[in-house]
């Protein structure tokens, strides 16, 4: 185990290596070491998988992948992939992949967004913004995010109104114990016009914006980004929807005495698992953002400002680049601790990965040893794959430091 | 110029010592400099003021009504907290009154729970040794602490005959005991083994490194909970049948390598901010691996992460709640049994339930979380001079 380069003994001798007993020789002792963990680990795994083997040959447990493509036989609530009672616990590990990115996806964005607000107002001059801000992240932060699911969900959600004193908002929407109801949006005939003008008036956006940059960096002129921007992604398609002759109507619910016909059902376990992960995450967010602006120094502010340049331009172009860069290592961490965290679903039942997978069809086949290596090499992927796409984005703000 | 200096002064009246320093203007100091500083400084500022005046008077009344004013304080039954004259009442404090025991000892028999209380005051009394820097004696402390104290709580809480003490099943374990045993032993075990991965994973020998990464950064990759339902499901599969493992027991092998893969990141941390002078040293003076370490380099290494030691402890100590997950009756699973309980079925009996559990995990977390602050003011301290 040592580092230490092998003493020499004696002194006065030249090139000759002193004689060492074996074990007194650091280079010897760190191979036999080594051996030995190597032989220890490897002999805890043999006696593991023989154990392993003996057992599940007891229990008259199946092993390998075969089950993957058997019949389920269990409904999922939230789908958005097809998905039936006869389909396969292949197609239902899908769906719960499918649901555990969707949550993970939209929490991210907004925990993302509440974060840099509260970060923001945690470094506010103003009193009540600050102490405010503080507040929030020292409650939230301080408490079990499992508390906090479950208070969402058994005491906010659940506490709602049954379906038939459902609370009728304008526009067709209704809230209830079983969740949000939205008019459902069907799309006519000549919807793809419409979809078709936002991409090309998005990739004219960019490229306007591109131009424009240009031209200002060349002449120093600044021309219209955010009115021609506008035209461009909103005026434009909505021009093409009119077109087209409005190819929109809604499928608004229908509210009945013990249930909502038609409409888009969000369930309130998403809005539960969602609210928690987001408030929770977001209040270790602004605590990163707080950091990361408060890393830079303050002379860039007062340089920003001798320059002339006003508070709002200053946060835009001086403080905030220079601070992403020691924002993002922790806000990666952030995102792949919200992306992990949402397997806490299990507890409000949300049918995320690990509910659906790890939990009803580890219980219905009873081949765990399967089942939870899936389960966990998704999260390692994730979490890998996470890892480099963010890497590669902090190289990359890395680069711009001379 | 010399000349006039010189002419003036001989004629003209020179003020000797300096004029008196004149208080600053009213408009600077003073409550309402304070409040036009901080709150009314601009436009924008005055907007956000009045935004979070707004908020603030929507919340924290209602917080306050809910949790003191409009609570009630005593009753035997449900009848108390439930809606009278149409009007629902505050937080039904009566219920956790009557639950409290419950929720502290789970099912831990009656007679016995002397032990536990036993229990929370040896640990108590190590807490405060360690944490104490003036304390006397801190290395008994720290004897005490990782050794002694485990030995001791593992015999008062499970029971042996030849001490006299009825043995009792971790399945009657429960409440706010179990989820301090967990965070106890996550905290007794995660340093150690952090420590021991850490340097593999900054050891020159290659397959040591490896181990210490593939475990650290598998760990590190995967929610507590698969590793949790790893420790219960796979863990009696890959033992010889003859053997079973304590359910408890499970959670608690799961829970420790959890924390530890996380303090191991911690702590490699700690020694790559040590300068490279110090191992160089301890080398020049002859010191061998594991003294340099025990002697050089881990002590300051360690001194400069307590804050964040303590910050994965009270990640640890948020987590054991998930243990309620796997069947384990922790202190949030002893809430969540009891606020479904008809006896206390009223409107508020969750919500009371939930306020309660936040209220403790927070003085536990936070308390812990002021701790490091202290340390890491202290600290701060220690490194300007």
């Amino acid at each position: 185990m040592s580092s230490v380069d092998a003493p020499k003994l004696g002194g006065t001798g030249g090139d000759e290596k002193p004689h060492v007993a074996f074990w007194n020789d650091p280079e010897k002792r760190g191979y036999l070491f080594q051996a030995l963990l190597f032989v220890v680990v490897g002999y805890l795994v043999y006696a593991a998988a023989t154990n392993a083997i003996d057992n599940l040959t007891k229990q008259k447990i199946a092993t390998g992948f075969d089950f993957w493509n058997n019949t389920a036989g269990f409904d999922i609530g939230q789908r958005l992939i097809p998905y039936e009672t006869t389909s396969s616990y292949g197609r239902a590990f899908w769906v719960g992949l499918v649901n555990t990115l969707l949550v993970a996806g939209i929490g991210i964005i907004f925990a993302t967004m509440l974060g840099f607000i509260i970060g923001v107002a945690r470094l506010s001059k103003n009193f009540l913004v600050n102490k405010l801000a503080a507040l929030y992240v020292e409650v939230i932060r301080n408490t079990p995010l499992l508390l906090q699911l479950l208070f969402w969900y058994n005491a906010v959600l659940k506490a709602l109104p049954e379906v038939r004193d459902s609370v009728a908002m304008p526009g067709g929407f209704f809230l209830n114990n079983r969740g949000l109801f939205m008019p459902e949006p069907v799309f006519g005939a000549n919807f793809s016009w419409v979809t078709w003008t936002l991409a090309a008036g998005l990739m004219a956006y960019f490229a306007y914006g591109r131009w424009a940059r240009k031209k200002q960096e060349r002449t120093g002129q600044q021309s219209p980004v955010l009115l021609v921007g506008l035209g461009l992604v909103i005026l434009l398609p909505l021009l093409a929807f009119f077109g087209a002759g409005q190819p929109l109507s809604f499928n608004i619910p229908d509210l009945g005495r013990f249930n909502i016909r038609g409409g888009v059902q969000i369930y309130p376990e998403f809005v539960a698992l969602l609210m928690g992960l987001v408030i929770y995450t977001a209040a270790f967010i602004a605590e990163v953002v707080r950091a990361g602006i408060q890393a830079v120094s303050k002379g860039q502010t007062e340089a920003a400002y001798a320059l002339g340049l006003r508070p709002g331009p200053t946060l835009d172009l001086v403080v905030i680049p220079q601070a992403m860069r020691v924002i993002i290592p922790p806000l990666t961490s952030q995102y792949l601790n919200l992306t992990k965290n949402s397997s806490l679903a299990v507890a409000v039942g949300y049918p995320d990965l690990v509910q659906v997978f790890m939990g009803t069809v580890l219980n219905q086949t009873g081949q765990a040893v399967e089942v939870i290596a899936i389960t966990m090499a998704v999260y390692l992927t994730i979490s890998l794959f996470t890892s480099l796409v963010m890497n590669w984005y902090n190289s990359r703000k890395a680069l711009v430091e001379r | 110029m010399n000349t006039q200096v010189v002419s003036a002064s001989s004629k003209a009246y020179v003020r000797q010592v300096p004029a008196e320093v004149l208080p600053p203007p009213g408009s600077l100091i003073g409550p309402l400099a304070w409040v036009r500083d901080n709150l009314f400084s601009s436009p924008a500022n005055i907007l956000l003021t009045v935004v979070a005046a707004f908020v603030a008077y929507i919340s924290i009344p209602s917080f306050l009504n809910f949790l003191i004013f409009d609570a009630v304080w005593t009753g035997a039954d449900r009848e108390a907290c439930i809606a009278k004259n149409g009007v629902v009442p505050g937080a039904c404090w009566a219920f956790v009154r009557e639950r409290l025991n419950f929720f502290i000892y789970g099912f831990y028999p009656v007679d016995q729970r002397w032990r536990v209380d036993l229990f929370f005051v040896l640990g108590a009394i190590g807490v405060a040794w360690m944490l104490w820097l003036k304390a006397p004696r801190r290395d008994i402390g720290m004897i005490y602490f990782l050794v002694v104290l485990p030995v001791a709580s593992y015999y008062i809480l499970g029971g042996a005959n030849w001490l006299g003490l009825q043995p009792v099943d971790t399945a009657r374990w429960g409440g706010l005991m179990v989820t301090l045993v967990v965070a106890g032993v996550g905290i007794v075990a995660s340093l150690p083994l952090g420590i021991l991965l850490a340097l593999g994973r900054r050891s020159k020998l290659p397959v040591i490194k490896f181990f210490s990464v593939l475990f650290i950064e598998f760990v590190r990759g995967v929610p507590l909970i698969t590793v949790l339902f790893m420790a219960n499901t796979m863990l009696p599969l890959f033992l010889p049948d003859n053997i079973t493992v304590d359910k408890l027991l499970r959670a608690l092998v799961g829970i420790g390598l959890f924390a530890s893969a996380y303090m191991a990141e911690v702590v490699r941390a700690g020694l790559q901010a040590l300068p490279k002078g110090q191992y160089e040293g301890a080398m020049a003076m002859g010191l061998g691996y594991w003294q340099m370490m025990r002697l050089i380099i881990l002590p300051q290494a360690l001194k400069v992460t307590i804050p964040n030691i303590v910050n994965t402890y009270i990640g640890l100590f948020k987590d054991t709640s998930l243990l309620l997950i796997v069947g384990i009756f922790d202190f949030l699973k002893a809430i969540e049994t009891a606020r479904i309980d008809p006896q206390w079925a009223a409107p508020t009996t969750s919500t009371t339930g939930y306020a309660f559990a936040a209220i403790i995990y927070f003085l536990f977390c936070y308390g812990m979380a002021s701790y490091a602050r202290a340390m890491e003011r202290r600290l701060s301290v220690a490194d300007k001079r």
